[in-house]
């Protein structure tokens, strides 16, 4: 059952220190960011935090880091022009990287969210990040075995939800939304906007209310 | 003459099929883009979630939800379709995507694959979607200047940077020649298309890679 938070600050209630947190967003794009700053508000740290990025400029997930929150980021993509501040704890030794290739981040999360124990994935086969790995040779091509990345809490970042927790996005802020929605014992999604049961296009639902456990308009 | 970028990015998109399913990498391979007219019929795929993405958004267009994988804001044209990050990049492993074109540092005469990390001391690696897209494409095109800024050759008989895919490229398209990978009888040949403002015999003596004229199929 899907709650409807009055505040941020209630729908990032109870996370606890040492969390892994899936926070979706492509760069700033379907980014959560007024839940970060309610976790920011709310104090957990210690956090492992899954995310494509590794923070851009100074809000969101940036925010977060630049507090000391976070442990470790697994993440693809963390350097890029504005992620300074990730670039500063990182060099400063302050944070562990744990580097996945984008798809295997997806594909990993959607594991944990689908009851999938470990695939075997043909992505990085011969490179650093395949090292160590279990390989296996089917029909002639080499694949890795990959684990699921599963997380304590996802923090989402839609554009409308029902009062039943169906959820849509809006063009490519949906990125890594739906998967890491499937993927946390506790989905918390922010949404520009809560409508009554009936209002969105059964068709067109993305996230199942089933995913969703609790939903903020801000 | 020599290519300019503009006339490489021209050159790459003269071999890509009417109709194809293209991924632009982030930098240099986005201004293919420009060369791929309405009359193409190429689809273009961006993997934070987007097919028949559109070009580069100006003014009142710019959308913070829609943006390509270099997080730069885009057009949304008719027959668009947006979709999650784990159906992005199943979209890659299943081989639905013909072709994608990318940057490197290094690619090897066997078609390998460097352009994710230096190794430099300072540097931060990030891997994003390479990976995915260099073993996940049918066609995996890269596009680089043939001699790096110091002069050494970027197409080489082994790759020194880490790997981003094995033996995945099949056509490298430089300032100075266009190359056809994966020929002779252990796939370590390398076919030399065409040649810009130098000669075959100049640049096999400027290359430690065995090359062959792309005429002389054997």
């Amino acid at each position: 059952m899907t709650t409807i938070c009055d505040s941020a600050a209630a729908a990032v209630a109870g996370i606890e220190d040492g969390a892994t947190v899936l926070i979706g967003g492509f760069g700033l794009a379907g980014m959560p960011i007024r839940l970060i700053d309610a976790l920011i508000d709310q104090g957990a740290t210690d956090l492992t935090v899954v995310s494509n990025n590794a923070g851009n400029g100074d809000t969101g997930l940036a925010a977060l880091l630049a507090k000391g929150r976070v442990r470790k980021m697994i993440c693809s993509f963390p350097r890029q022009s504005d992620s300074h501040v990730f670039d500063g704890l990182y060099r400063e030794g302050r944070i562990e990287l744990e580097l996945v290739p984008q798809g295997n981040l997806a594909e990993r999360m959607r594991a944990a969210g689908a009851g999938i124990g470990a695939f075997f994935c043909p992505t990085g086969v011969g490179t650093p990040l395949a090292e160590g790995k279990e390989t296996r040779e089917i029909d002639g091509r080499t694949y890795v075995l990959e684990y699921p990345i599963k997380g304590d809490v996802a923090l989402i970042g839609g554009h409308r939800a029902d009062r039943m927790g169906n959820v849509v996005y809006r063009k490519t802020a949906r990125n890594f939304g739906p998967v890491m929605a499937t993927a946390a014992a506790t989905t918390i999604v922010q949404v520009r906007e809560v409508v009554e049961v009936g209002e969105l296009d059964p068709e067109a639902v993305v996230t199942p209310g089933i995913y969703v456990d609790r939903v903020v308009a801000v | 003459m020599t290519l300019s970028k503009d006339q490489m990015a021209a050159r790459v998109a003269r071999d890509i099929a009417h109709g194809a399913y293209v991924n632009l990498g982030i930098g240099q391979p986005t201004l293919v883009a420009d060369h791929l007219g309405a009359e193409s019929g190429v689809v273009l795929h961006t993997e934070n979630g987007m097919l028949n993405m559109g070009r580069a958004a100006v003014g009142d267009e710019v959308d913070q939800d829609l943006v390509n994988a270099g997080k730069i804001p885009v057009v949304e044209p008719p027959g668009a379709a947006y979709f999650h990050s784990a159906d992005s990049f199943a979209m890659m492993r299943g081989s639905h995507l013909d072709v994608c074109v990318l940057g490197a540092f290094q690619v090897s005469a066997a078609g390998d694959l460097a352009n994710w990390h230096t190794e430099a001391p300072d540097a931060i690696p990030a891997v994003g979607g390479a990976m995915d897209l260099a073993i996940g494409a049918k066609s995996v095109f890269v596009m680089m200047t043939l001699f790096a800024k110091d002069g050494t050759a970027k197409l080489v008989p082994e790759c020194t940077y880490p790997l981003t895919g094995v033996g995945c490229v099949s056509r490298v398209y430089t300032d100075l020649a266009v190359f056809e990978l994966g020929g002779g009888t252990d796939g370590r040949d390398v076919a030399v298309v065409e040649t810009f403002g130098t000669s075959y015999d100049e640049l096999a003596q400027r290359l430690a890679v065995p090359l062959r004229r792309a005429h002389d199929r054997g």
